[in-house]
């Protein structure tokens, strides 16, 4: 380590492999101070300006915000705020375009500012050292603060390492041509950089603090070694230029000689690397508690008429920065995001700045060509000659093109940093970063595709092992269950009696749902033949429903009959369950009685049920004391009957909800709502739709009308009945008769 | 005698040989992945049935005994491409029953249509649908592999199968989609 | 008009691959100054001759691939191919030979391969091959430096040599390459070999009028000429200097190996290095990217490998060069040599 440290004294430095010498163009703006910008008539912000999770909104369209306000939260470790950089009213929170290659749209907060650029209130803390490393973290982290050189990596988590950490690495290299946006934030701004790297240093404890830097920054070099030099660990590295000098990886080879290895974060070798702007808005945010809310952004181009650095609140749109720097209209032909190395085309001016934007390019036509005169290659070599990752580029090119991703993987396309000195480089002008970055995407979604497929795997399994087990399981319950029951049958007491009449009701309940079920399939299956058929079901399981109903309300209306009901409430909502259920099986016997035997045509039916609304009203209160008076009788009857029957009922009321495969109650709403729906359909194209509904509704009514009377009737047989419980069974024949009776 | 020596020497070199393939086969048994398994993971495992198999494993075996290998209409040329060359079989191209269209898809339950009637979530081959009778369903988009089996069982048909929405995670670098913004 | 929307890097080195081509052949330049100097105007002729008909043949293949012709057909790939053919060529050989010639290395050896960048042999050195085992009489009566001719040798009796076999006055191919003293010169390669298997020394073959005052008469001016243009490339960076000096370097250490053990029997060095076709090889077909390797390690691997064949053939084979042969195989040998030259990628071990 002694050695790594003197060699950088000397100012011997390590090579890393290949890299270029693209024509640097600083010239344009490297002598102009960063020029503070107006206000933007709007911001957009995008709520997401980092590599990790989006904050979770914490505004509305509407709200008044100040400046260095959050505007989201961050919930996740790998999540990092974003705040209103000044004062303002928010406009809408809608997608807009977001300074992504793609073009594609994300949520954005669009902000209007006020112009008074209030902020809120600020805790300055100038001397950082009496708050705790937590703190600390805290703070830069509720400052927004990413990576800002240009992956937008969350500070926060990057300076909250437990590793023993040896060199901490401040990226100051800025090889990208254009670029002069770091080199005057030193020059102008070297204090405040001194001070985030102090703070770095008094989080991170590293041996060494090495500072690298090209050596076509001077005057930067100058501000860092006057601004540093209370700081004895500091080294300042002042390396040749080169493009790429400033990825991280190729830094630390060119600084401390050690590779990274592949799929490894520099940590693991002792190492942290920050970029300067970074420092700077660490600074900002633990000294001043000003969150990260405008950077500088080196507007150049030959095409602009006055190419400067400017300070650029987040979500200033493009558009303005380059109307600021005077942008011809006839000039306007391509603008990209970033260098001209790894930045991006953007498909209009509205895109938004944001924290990882370090330039905003508008060349001119002779500057950066719009050549896309691919040719064959020739195998010259010169890409693998440059690459600073060491592999082999036309191979690579090859393997893209014939989507070969074993081999891709193999010639390790995951290593290529996308820096752009092979497609530089080449004659034939083949975009190869281009055919990288379709082909790791690629590679990446198949590799999604495989994840999915292989949980799809796992659930299909899991499902049918799912539906085997309950198979199983229904069976065994079934079989010890009718064990029982036939054991305390045969022993012939009260209780056995009781049970008896219970296995009568289920019973009848069987056939009821037998019924329902050739019912459906026949709807399924002949949705023509049966569409009488099909008329008179759903006219059955209406009627049920309604008459479930109408008990619920008349027991609600007469209070004091309740009243004078000793049960408990729990045995009252039991006996409603047990009526529901029987009234329902009722119906649909009556349905399938009516089904199997009635050759009546539709309009016999209607006639019927008109006959019964004839008789509605008359029978009306008649029916409903009738109606309670059973309930009553019921409940009596249930009384002494021990719940255990009725929890039954009652789990498998409930449990209706989560296994509706078996639940037979869940087959009956089912069926009935695919009938209507199916109903609805076939009528839909010979009758308008409102006459429809109206001709539905008029049958529900008629259907609850008809209900009472049949109840009524019911009631009189049911009394003559003993006091065992066997009425359901013979209600549901008996009306099964009267129907028939009635119908012919 | 020469006889005798000759058919001893013959038979202890046929023992010796004998001696070593038994022994090499016991000591480099290759536990191998029988094919149906090895097909199985080139099977894109929507469980989407379009093959007239029960599922991506049956449909595996059924390749494994000699089913033609251009069924998979969700895995598409590729699938096809990775059995062809797993079987050691020609490509041929996807069967002509099924769709060529193998865009990604899930499906989307129009909610305010739903009627809860759970015939969709017993479709479904990988439980990817969540809701209770007469409760709107829903899609864990997730877990759906876009198979469209929750389609047809629906009988107000509020099951749409719907392309994944792209965003900046999943875009495939198409420069040529990108909405350009004319200017003059 | 609308916003460019283009893939970074967005700035490009002004160099294109036809500049390339067009560079490599205006280095040729001295070499065929040297030629035309030393052996008259035959090659001359003879690159004229595989020019039009390479330029014909790509056309018309380009045509039926659809391709773009206006770009592909200049890009300087097919020129270099014929002017490399054209300059390996013996000076009087017919006329046919270079048309035959040209034709298949641009139809069959470069096109049916798949076109520029895609063809795994170097298309003048295959067809240089094709043309010397089917056509071994034409293709080695090398004609004698000019200075040592019995019979001078204009330009039109050069074309009509070699579209007649006769020259105006009726003197044929033979009589032109007989010598003053009555016997049939040929190359120093050719002479040194042939003086071998007659059981001579190296030093009494170096007598030999074709030999001249140093390696060999007009030969050792044509292979420094070709130096000249090489190092030229080198420096404009149109080549890289590893392929050559790792190829001259091997074949100077086989040759040095040789000669300190026997030197009777074999060649020095320098006569190795300034006879026949090795300069030419070294800067211009050994560093032909397409048929080469990719790697620098490769390069390094394949440009000795050649070497070593030079001399193997030179000393052992039937022929007397070699750079052809031993250019095919190793274009043969480059993709397993790419294999296992691969470089250690950034972060891997």
């Amino acid at each position: 380590m002694e050695s790594v440290i003197e060699r950088i004294e000397k100012g011997h430095f390590w090579k890393f492999h290949g890299g270029i010498h693209p024509p640097e163009m600083k010239f344009l703006t490297k002598d102009k101070p960063i020029r503070p910008l107006a206000m933007p008539p709007e911001l957009t912000i995008p709520v997401q300006q980092h590599i990790g999770e989006a904050g979770k909104l914490i505004v509305k369209a509407g709200d008044v915000v100040k400046k260095g306000q959050a505007l989201t939260q961050s919930l996740m470790p790998l999540s990092v705020p974003v705040h209103a950089p000044t004062s303002g009213t928010i406009r809408a929170i809608e997608n807009a375009i977001i300074a992504h290659p793609s073009g594609l749209s994300e949520l954005c907060i669009k902000l209007t500012p006020d112009g008074e650029d209030k902020s809120i209130a600020r805790h300055i803390t100038p001397d950082y050292t009496s708050l705790s490393k937590h703190d600390i973290i805290e703070k830069i982290a509720q400052s927004g603060i990413a990576g800002m050189g240009g992956a937008g990596f969350p500070t926060h988590i990057k300076v909250n390492t437990h590793a023993q950490i040896n060199y901490l690495i401040i990226n100051a290299a800025e090889c990208e041509p254009y670029i002069t946006a770091d080199d005057l934030l030193i020059r102008e701004h070297s204090t405040t950089i001194a001070d985030g790297i102090n703070i770095l240093d008094h989080l991170l404890e590293p041996a060494f603090i090495l500072i690298g830097i090209e050596d076509n920054k001077p005057e930067a070099i100058k501000a860092l070694q006057k601004a540093t030099a209370n700081n004895d660990k500091v080294k300042i590295c002042i390396l040749p230029t080169k493009y790429p000098t400033g990825g991280e990886k190729q830094l630390i080879m060119a600084l401390t000689g050690k590779e990274v290895p592949s799929g490894v974060l520099p940590s693991k070798l002792g190492i942290v690397m920050q970029n300067i702007a970074t420092c700077f808005a660490i600074a900002e945010a633990v000294i001043h508690d000003i969150p990260l809310t405008k950077r500088v952004v080196t507007v150049s181009g030959r095409a602009l008429e006055k190419p400067q650095n400017v300070w650029a609140l987040l979500g200033t749109p493009v558009e303005f920065l380059l109307q600021q720097c005077g942008y011809p209209e006839q000039q306007r032909k391509h603008i990209i995001m970033g260098g001209p190395m790894m930045g991006f085309s953007l498909p209009n001016t509205q895109v938004p700045v944001v924290k990882i934007t370090n330039c905003v390019l508008a060349p001119s036509e002779q500057e950066i060509p719009n050549d896309k005169h691919e040719v064959e290659c020739i195998r010259c070599g010169q890409c693998a000659d440059v690459c600073p990752s060491q592999l082999l580029p036309q191979e690579l090119q090859w393997s893209a093109k014939a989507n070969d991703q074993q081999q891709l993987e193999t010639l390790n396309l995951f290593d290529c940093i996308e820096c752009g000195a092979c497609a530089y480089v080449c004659p034939s002008h083949i975009p190869l970063v281009h055919y990288y970055r379709v082909a790791k995407a690629e590679i990446r979604q198949q590799k999604q595709l495989d994840i999915k497929a292989e949980k799809a795997k796992k659930r299909f399994e899991a499902r049918k092992a799912r539906l085997e087990r309950e198979k199983l399981a229904r069976e065994e319950k079934h079989r010890k269950a009718a064990e029982a029951r036939k054991a305390r049958m045969n022993s012939g007491t009260e209780q056995a009696n009781k049970e008896k009449s219970a296995v009568a009701a289920a019973l009848a309940r069987v056939k009821a749902k037998k019924a329902q079920t050739s019912n459906t399939e026949n709807v399924e299956n002949k949705e023509l033949a049966s569409d009488q058929q099909d008329k008179k079901s759903q006219v059955a399981a209406a009627i049920a429903r309604a008459k479930a109903k109408k008990q619920a309300a008349v027991q609600e209306s007469s209070p004091a009959q309740t009243e004078s009901q000793p049960p408990t409430p729990e045995n009252n909502q039991g006996d409603e369950n047990k009526k529901a259920q029987i009234a329902q099986a009722i119906a649909k016997a009556k349905a399938k009685k009516q089904a199997a035997t009635s050759q009546d045509t539709e309009v016999e039916n209607h006639e019927e049920l008109n006959e019964a609304v004839k008789v509605a009203p008359v029978d009306d209160k008649k029916a409903r004391i009738a109606a309670a008076v059973e309930k009553a009788k019921a409940k009596k009857q249930v009384a002494p009957e021990k719940p255990s029957e009725l929890d039954t009922d009652k789990t498998e009321e409930t449990a209706a909800t989560n296994s509706p495969a078996d639940d037979k109650k869940a087959r009956i709403a089912a069926a009935v709502a695919k009938a209507k729906a199916k109903k609805l359909k076939e009528k839909n194209p010979q009758s308008a739709p409102t006459t429809v509904d109206a001709s539905t509704n008029e049958e529900q009514e008629k259907e609850v009308a008809i209900t009472p009377p049949l109840e009524a009737s019911e009631e009189k047989s049911a009394q003559a009945l003993d006091k065992k419980a066997r009425i359901a069974a013979a209600v549901a024949k008996a009306k099964a008769k009267k129907q028939q009776a009635e119908s012919k | 005698m020469t006889i005798l020596i000759a058919i001893i020497v013959i038979g202890l070199i046929g023992v010796l040989f004998g001696a070593l393939l038994g022994f090499a086969s016991i000591k480099f048994k290759v536990e191998g992945d029988p094919l149906a398994e090895q097909i199985d993971a080139l099977l894109p495992q929507t469980q989407c049935g379009q093959c007239g198999y029960p599922g991506c494993k049956p449909y595996a075996e059924a390749v494994a005994n000699g089913e033609a290998i251009n069924k998979c209409a969700p895995g598409g040329d590729e699938t096809i491409k990775k059995i062809a060359d797993l079987m050691g079989v020609e490509v041929q191209p996807l069967d002509e029953n099924h769709e060529a269209d193998n865009t990604p898809k899930v499906a989307f339950i129009i909610e305010e249509d739903c009627i809860g009637c759970t015939k969709c979530i017993q479709a479904c081959p990988v439980d990817a649908i969540i809701g209770a009778t007469k409760q709107m369903h829903t899609i864990i988009i997730d877990e759906c592999t876009g198979c469209d089996l929750c389609v047809a069982p629906c009988p107000v048909d509020c099951i749409e199968m719907r392309p994944l929405k792209q965003t900046p995670k999943n875009w495939q670098w198409d420069l040529d989609s990108i909405p350009v913004t004319q200017v003059d | 008009m609308a916003y460019w929307i283009a893939s970074s890097p967005h700035n490009h080195i002004q160099g294109s691959t036809p500049a390339l081509m067009r560079l490599v052949i205006y280095a040729t330049i001295p070499g065929i100054l040297a030629q035309w100097y030393f052996f008259g105007w035959g090659n001359l002729i003879h690159i004229g001759l595989a020019l039009t008909t390479a330029l014909v043949a790509e056309f018309t293949v380009l045509s039926l691939r659809e391709k773009k012709v206006a770009e592909q057909l200049f890009d300087g790939s097919a020129m270099l191919t014929a002017v490399l053919i054209g300059i390996s060529l013996p000076a009087l050989a017919p006329w046919w030979i270079s048309v035959l010639g040209a034709l298949f290395a641009i139809v069959i050896v470069k096109q049916l391969y798949g076109g520029i960048g895609h063809n795994p042999f170097n298309p003048a050195m295959a067809a240089y091959v094709m043309l010397l085992i089917s056509f071994p009489v034409q293709m080695t009566s090398w004609q004698p430096p000019l200075a040592l001719m019995s019979i001078p040798l204009d330009f039109s009796n050069t074309l009509s040599v070699i579209f007649t076999q006769f020259t105006f006055d009726g003197y044929s191919l033979e009589q032109l390459r007989t010598h003053v003293d009555g016997y049939t010169m040929a190359t120093p390669l050719d002479t040194v070999k042939t003086n071998i298997t007659l059981g001579l020394t190296i030093s009494e073959s170096m007598n030999n009028p074709v030999i001249g005052e140093y390696v060999g008469e007009g030969w050792q001016w044509l292979n420094a000429a070709f130096l000249l243009g090489g190092l030229f490339l080198i420096t404009q960076k149109a080549i890289s200097y590893v392929t050559p000096l790792s190829f001259l370097a091997s074949l100077f250490i086989c040759s040095l190996i040789a000669f300190l053990v026997s030197p009777d029997s074999n060649a020095s060095t320098l006569f190795h290095w300034f006879n026949g076709a090795t300069m030419l090889g070294a800067f211009f077909i050994l560093t032909d990217p397409v048929s080469g390797a990719t790697s620098v390690k490769g390069r390094i691997v394949v440009a000795a490998l050649a070497g070593f064949l030079v001399f193997i053939i030179r000393k052992f084979g039937g022929y007397p060069d070699a750079v052809a042969f031993s250019v095919l195989l190793c274009n043969m040998a480059a993709p397993l040599i790419d294999q296992y030259t691969r470089p250690r990628t950034y972060g891997h071990s």
